[in-house]
């Protein structure tokens, strides 16, 4: 029985008011048995049964769960007294509903990104083998997100480690799914056989790929794909598996789907397409990286063995390695790189979480908006607090009463705080809904087309934690002190006549006065970071890279399916070029080996005069017209042009700074400098022909550093694919369209796809405008809710000091002597608030300081800025309260005394 | 009607009295609350004055253990009354209770009446 009489409580109710009546009956029989009239008879029986509501409301307690029953009356009182006055429940639920989503939302993208594990069997046991030492970093060629190791020296690995019950090995690559066109990318994965056995990921359809499947030389490799690819590409259809699927012109078997929970091993990013490592040959071209010890395209994790640690893991690691590097130097190695290579260390590194590249370059972003958006939950509530002190104020009198009347205090609290816990209740289940918007509006923000950010932002037990523990605290923060201040007032002084008197006790102000000095500072706080943000971002895209961005569109065209010969490739890059500047619109085209601030780098070492020079170089590979369509100028000299074919004398453009940093300025153009090249081998020489203007290479935020531009119709690398800068007057979407046309018909097995360099550009600076754009956002919220703040508090003032300046204006104070008053003293609230809010920005700097470009972290400018932007709207919001207060005609203030 | 002599004593039973007053009354054979209540004053010859906002909290209670259990029936005047009846639990209940009871009564009045006397 027990507890379930709690549900069964109306009916006992209904059963002792029924056997009551039946006594009363029973006894009046008895007493007009006695000779009494039926009236006193009955009078006589109840008098005798004593009170019945008193005897059913006990047996009703006995029934019930009295803590419960107490709460619930409390839930429903509290929201009797939200539904009577929703301006205020409107605003404290809004309020807290932005605060806890936006909180909540950060916390999820640091729950996904950082503290899941992931979605493998026993994610615990998992190790990350990687090199953790070298001397002077690694040579080679590096490939996909993690190029931690070369096949070759994991297959050693593989072979000699004994700590790991098993281990696996991937690659991220991409594949193009069109045969032709405009490319369409799938994200791939080159896997070890063992990948999918070691994770403990079963396929949901078909089959997963086995060590059976990676044998090298492997013809036609199976195909596993991801479950969102499948349902995306193949609606789901099960006979996908069995059906083939064209990777980069590749017709392979698609042979199993993985389970939906399964995204791969890196965090943010998803894969669709898994192939076994064997198949590398088929796409790879001249070196595909199976046999080749400096190409770095794998990451390896280990499953340790039951009992064995990961420091013993690591020590073993660390005790092969020099074994392992001595068996494995690449033949392309000169003496010293094949000496560093040896020295080399392998280590193992914990793994659960798996591999992340978002974690680590938003951790510093993701913590700032996390002290941000705690912030604005500190003013919400800061806020809350104020209005939940007004309301108690007026409900002074009935609580006096209550207490009069016996309420214990704990009670009155424990009802005050359960109204502030139904708020923040109802402001949390809000926030989940903002949190869901906001993290998917996070997730898109981070995500660019080129690289997609794919987080799985599932619900889990961390997030509700996470978002009812921000409620409760929230709760405490802003209910308790209006509640237990509410109870402390003496019930008599409460209750005597009318209560107001001329000047309102100072203490309960003096509250009241610190909240809203605390957030004027935070505001401040935020305000001030908004503007740095703001203003970083305005710097970097303000700034003069030295190279055109708007109209720049850059074609990436393949012709690997086309079926090309090697010495007929010039003439068709020539080709595609004439097509391209004859597009209407096009008003300069060229070749190029990589637009500025794309990602992609090359540098080498120069020597000038013979003489190996200090620090590398940036490299990049132009055809003639690429300074026109950039617009960047050459400052001295000549572009490329048709004189400088393969045949002729190899020539170069430098950038300015090259000149300052190696000519120190001799007249540079016919100078000439040499590649730096291991011993034995030739170094190239290019002679100076131009000079150009500085740009940015890798980054915008960099210094501009030396650069040299060499002529790609001069290099005999004979690549398959060639990438093209064009600009354009016009719309660029309809000049893709328009390219994209004219390969076809020059050949339907070229494939092409596009970004432009703004795009490029864009994608650089996400960081920067996440920030910007986010801290803007809460900075505004801040401002908007501490006016709100603000003008509660002023207008609530004023209201109470109507006697007193309906006194003062009939003495003949003017109303503006009055309003100025009235703004005075807020002005000192703000002065307040702007003192605590200037140290609290200067330390929250610090922090920041990392991610802001060209502005100082304390600079004066900003912070008189925000300054001036919180003092606007203090007078507002305290000009407002005090001209209507002086609206007021004295008399009629003085007759309500 | 309290008669002269003892005033009658009200309100101060022992815990754990009226319930086994209930039970050694529903013994006999069931009754519903009216009975119990004239029952029990009664055969104290109205000393023990049951009070009614404790009787029907404590016929609750003993419903609520499973040493009695109820029904509606009807009084010998023919009025509709719920009815209680002692359960099999509840007749282990009064043999325990009243043995309880005896040692109590017995050791209080060891007390109150030394063996010397």
């Amino acid at each position: 029985m027990g507890w379930l009489r709690f549900f069964r409580r109306r009916y006992w109710d209904d059963e002792r008011a029924r056997e009551l009546e039946a006594y009363v009956e029973i006894e009046t029989d008895d007493n007009i048995a006695r000779g009494m009239t039926p009236q006193d008879a009955r009078r006589a029986a109840v008098r005798k049964l004593g009170n019945p509501t008193l005897i059913r409301e006990d047996i009703y307690t006995m029934n019930s769960l009295r803590f419960v029953e107490t709460l619930w009356q409390d839930f429903r009182y509290g929201a009797r007294l939200l539904r009577r006055n929703p301006t205020f429940a409107v605003i404290a639920v809004l309020t807290l509903a932005l605060g806890t989503g936006a909180n909540t939302a950060i916390f999820e993208l640091v729950d996904a990104v950082s503290l899941r594990t992931l979605p493998v069997q026993h994610p615990e046991q998992l190790a990350n083998v990687r090199i953790v030492k070298t001397r002077e970093g690694r040579t080679g060629s590096f490939q996909g997100n993690w190029p931690n190791l070369s096949n070759p020296l994991w297959e050693r690995i593989r072979a000699e480690q004994r700590v790991f019950s098993g281990m696996l090995a991937w690659g991220a690559t991409r594949w193009n799914l069109a045969s032709g066109g405009e490319a369409r990318r799938a994200e791939g994965l080159y896997v070890s056989g063992d990948f999918f056995s070691t994770l403990g990921v079963r396929a949901l359809l078909g089959r997963v790929l086995t060590t059976a499947d990676d044998v090298k030389g492997c013809a036609a490799p199976g195909v596993v794909v991801s479950h969102a690819f499948w349902q995306r590409e193949y609606a789901g259809d099960p006979s996908a598996v069995g059906r083939s699927i064209l990777l980069d012109g590749h017709r392979l078997d698609i042979v199993g789907v993985t389970p939906p929970e399964f995204y791969g091993v890196e965090v943010g990013q998803s894969f669709d397409v898994a192939l076994p490592i064997c198949s590398r040959p088929m796409f790879g071209g001249r070196r595909s990286g199976l046999e080749e010890s400096d190409v770095w395209f794998l990451a390896a994790f280990g499953r340790l063995k039951p009992g064995v640690t990961i420091e013993q893991a690591n020590a073993q690691m660390d005790a092969i390695s020099s074994r392992l590097f001595a068996a494995t130097v690449s033949p392309h190695y000169d003496a010293r790189l094949a000496k560093d290579y040896e020295q080399f260390k392998l280590g193992a590194l914990p793994a659960a979480s798996g591999l992340s590249d978002v974690r680590s370059s938003y951790s510093d972003p993701l913590r700032i908006l996390f002290g941000v958006t705690a912030i604005v939950l500190l003013i919400a509530c800061a806020n809350l607090a104020n209005l939940m002190l007004a309301r108690a104020t007026a409900r002074e009198r009935e609580i006096a009463v209550r207490l009069a009347i016996g309420a214990s205090r704990s009670r009155i609290i424990r009802q005050m705080l359960s109204e502030s816990l139904l708020i923040a209740a109802l402001g949390a289940s809000a926030g989940l809904v903002v949190a869901s918007w906001f993290s998917t509006f996070l997730v898109s923000f981070l995500s660019t087309d080129t690289n997609p950010l794919f987080v799985d932002l599932a619900f889990d037990w961390r997030v509700f934690a996470f978002t009812a523990g921000m409620a409760a605290s929230s709760c405490l923060i802003f209910g308790l002190t209006p509640a237990v201040r509410a109870t402390r007032t003496a019930p008599m002084s409460a209750m005597k006549s009318g209560s107001r008197t001329i000047s309102d006790s100072r203490e309960r102000f003096g509250v009241r006065r610190v909240l809203v000095v605390m957030q004027v500072a935070l505001s401040l706080v935020l305000v001030v970071a908004a503007l740095l943000f703001v203003g970083s971002l305005r710097n970097l895209t303000h700034l003069d890279p030295g190279f055109r961005q708007e109209g720049v569109l850059v074609a990436d065209v393949d012709y690997r399916k086309a079926g090309v010969a090697p010495d007929a490739l010039a003439a068709l890059n020539r080709t595609v070029l004439e097509r391209f500047r004859a597009i209407p619109g096009v008003d300069a085209a060229a070749q190029v080996f990589s637009t500025p601030v794309s990602g992609n780098f090359w540098n080498q070492n120069v020597l000038v005069g013979g003489v190996e020079q200090p620090g590398s170089v940036n490299f990049n590979g132009v055809g003639p017209g690429y300074f026109k369509a950039l617009s960047t100028p050459l400052v001295a000299g000549r572009d490329f042009d048709e004189r400088d074919t393969p045949a002729a004398p190899k020539v170069a453009i430098v950038s300015e700074a090259f000149v300052r940093k190696y000519l120190h300025g001799a007249n540079p153009v016919g100078q000439s400098f040499q590649i730096a090249a291991p011993a034995g081998e030739p170094r190239p020489s290019y002679t100076i022909v131009g000079i150009a203007r500085d740009t940015k290479y890798g980054n915008l935020r960099e210094e501009f550093s030396p650069l040299a531009y060499v002529d790609v119709d001069q290099s005999e690398d004979g690549d398959l694919d060639a990438q093209f800068a064009v600009h354009a007057t016009t719309g660029l979407t309809a000049v893709a369209a328009e390219a994209t046309r004219t390969l076809v018909q020059l050949n339907p097995a070229i494939s092409v796809q596009y970004q432009t360099v703004q795009s490029q550009i864009g994608r650089s600076l996400t960081r920067e405008r996440l920030m910007a754009t986010l801290s803007a956002f809460f900075g505004a919220l801040a401002v908007l809710i501490a006016t709100i703040g603000l003008y509660g508090v002023m207008s609530y003032t004023t209201a109470r000091r109507r006697v007193e300046i309906g006194i003062r204006m009939a003495l003949g104070a003017n109303r503006g002597s009055v309003i100025s008053m009235i703004v005075r003293e807020a002005g000192m609230l703000l002065v307040a608030g702007v003192i605590v809010g200037t140290a609290l920005a200067m330390l929250a700097g610090r922090t920041a300081a990392a991610l802001l470009y060209d502005v100082k972290p304390w600079d004066p400018a900003t912070l008189a800025a925000a300054v001036g932007m919180l003092a606007a709207v203090t007078l507002l919001a305290s000009w407002l309260p005090a001209w209507r207060a002086t609206r007021l005609a004295p008399t009629a203030a003085l007759r309500e005394e | 009607m309290p008669k002269r002599g003892n005033p009658p004593i009200q309100g101060e039973l022992l815990q754990g009295t009226l319930d086994l007053l209930i039970l050694k009354t529903l013994a006999l054979g069931p009754a519903h609350g009216h009975t119990i209540a004239y029952a029990i004053e009664h055969r104290s010859e109205e000393v023990l004055q049951v009070e009614h906002g404790s009787l029907y909290p404590a016929l609750h209670r003993l419903e609520d253990r499973g040493w009695i259990a109820s029904f509606w029936g009807t009084s010998e005047n023919n009025r509709r009354a719920r009815y209680y009846r002692l359960t099999p639990k509840g007749r282990t209940q009064l043999a325990e209770q009243t043995s309880r009871w005896d040692e109590i009564v017995r050791a209080v009045n060891r007390i109150l009446r030394p063996a010397h006397e």
